[in-house]
């Protein structure tokens, strides 16, 4: 068996937590969220976390885990409207929040991961977002200067993984997992179904096993936020 | 106000639909006219919602809702997704507003004091798609305009909002330009919409 797989989310994680640690959870709302990875650094015990994923999860499921047991210090993310936990951490002043564009965020953690420290975007001129952030102008536009993202711990969700760690995602789900596998100097993987080497298409791999360091099978419940369908015999 | 959004939308063009009135244009994108849609959560080609009991919770769209897909579907990550948006390849982006400016200024984010959720991708698609327009109320809840010389709010993005619809009428605005009163809802008057725009628009 290769060294990459681990039996449990706690044993994924055993020697890895500390706190101060900061740490990238991949997922848009509840989709391709590290579920059970989520409740395993919330077992560790992990204080003054810095988070940094799109969202917060809601109250009781995802990152709204470890808002309630009062182990993150710091939320880096996007939008964190779904979470009653969050609102009241925030303005109590309990919990610190970086607001990061949906796409900066991305391309933040991209470029983290990429080993590129800084880069320039439009997004955010003329706004608080660019406040004390170095701009330039670049044919006669201005941009502003963004750094890259990189964590202490990755927790990546993904469909299908082999034991070297190669991954590919489902859907919508891929959303920020495949650049914070990237980003982590440890990344650990949680994915639906874990297969042996070999049995991925290598031409539809999407994240290559050398950014992942750990990986678990693991069932996630994979709650869904919002139910909307349609009639039987509507367009 | 979706309705007439909707006929912005060009054979052709992949769009980008807001939370909120901007999505309802969806539904009512006209016959013989091909659109994508783009889900700045990872997807091109999103098709409608679910029947019952097959929803995926693999498969939703920016607003968290579970959708479907379509045969011209494809996925990708959250850096590919901005890339389309802030490099320039999305052709429309319809947004919902607090308020806009006499300049093209939007705010759509924050208010300040109340509980602030995020920008989630506003702000990046104001900046890099290649037109923005947006739907909102004229007035606020206050009767107060929402159409203002300069925003009041924290801002979305500068100068990047090329046509307002509102249930008064439509804006349009040329680059660098003032605004344009180009349509009048039904039984509105152009005393009304003055009464109620603070911005500095052209009238005729």
């Amino acid at each position: 068996m290769s060294k990459k797989v681990f039996e449990t989310a706690e044993q994924a994680l055993d020697g890895l937590t500390f706190d101060g640690m900061c740490v990238m959870a991949g997922g848009f709302g509840l989709c391709g969220i590290p579920e059970n990875l989520i409740v395993a650094l919330r077992d560790s015990g992990a204080q003054n976390i810095t988070a940094i994923s799109n969202n917060a999860g809601v109250d009781g499921f995802g990152l709204g885990l470890l808002l309630e047991t009062r182990q993150i210090k710091k939320m880096m993310s996007s939008y964190v409207g779904e979470n009653k936990e969050f609102e009241r951490q925030f303005l109590a002043k309990e919990l610190e929040l970086e607001f990061n564009p949906q796409g900066t965020m991305a391309e933040r953690i991209r470029a983290g991961g990429a080993g590129i420290p800084g880069f320039y975007t439009k997004t955010g001129v003329g706004t608080v977002i660019a406040d004390g952030k170095p701009t330039r102008e670049f044919d006669g536009e201005t941009y502003i200067m963004e750094t890259g993202l990189t964590c202490d711990v990755a927790l990546v969700k993904a469909w299908r993984g082999d034991t070297q760690g190669n991954l590919q995602y489902n859907k919508t789900a891929r959303n920020f997992n495949p650049m914070m596998a990237t980003a982590g100097k440890i990344t650990i993987v949680e994915v639906d179904e874990l297969v042996e080497v070999g049995t991925i298409d290598p031409n539809f791999i999407h994240t290559s096993g050398i950014f992942v360091q750990r990986i678990i099978q693991a069932k996630c419940e994979k709650r869904i936020e919002k139910v909307t369908t349609r009639e039987r015999g509507a367009a | 106000m979706a309705r007439r959004a909707a006929l912005e939308l060009k054979d052709g063009y992949y769009a980008n639909l807001g939370i909120g009135i901007p999505t309802l244009v969806a539904n009512y994108i006209p016959d013989g006219v091909d659109v994508t849609l783009q889900s700045e959560n990872g997807m091109l080609g999103m098709g409608p919602f679910p029947y019952e009991g097959e929803e995926d919770p693999d498969l939703i769209n920016a607003g968290k809702q579970t959708i479907t897909e379509l045969r011209r579907s494809s996925y990708f990550n959250s850096a590919d997704s901005f890339a389309m948006i802030r490099g320039g390849h999305i052709d429309l982006s319809i947004l919902g507003a607090m308020e806009i400016s006499e300049n093209g200024d939007i705010a759509n984010w924050m208010i300040p004091g109340k509980m602030v959720k995020g920008m989630g991708g506003a702000m990046d698609l104001v900046a890099g798609v290649k037109r923005c327009i947006v739907t909102m109320d004229h007035t606020n809840r206050a009767g107060a305009s929402k159409f203002l010389k300069a925003c009041t709010l924290p801002l979305t993005g500068l100068n990047c909002i090329a046509m307002v619809i509102t249930d008064l009428g439509v804006f349009e605005r040329e680059e660098n330009d003032r605004f344009r009163v180009s349509e009048l809802a039904p039984d509105v008057t152009l005393d009304e919409v003055k009464a109620k725009t603070e911005a500095d628009i052209i009238y005729t």
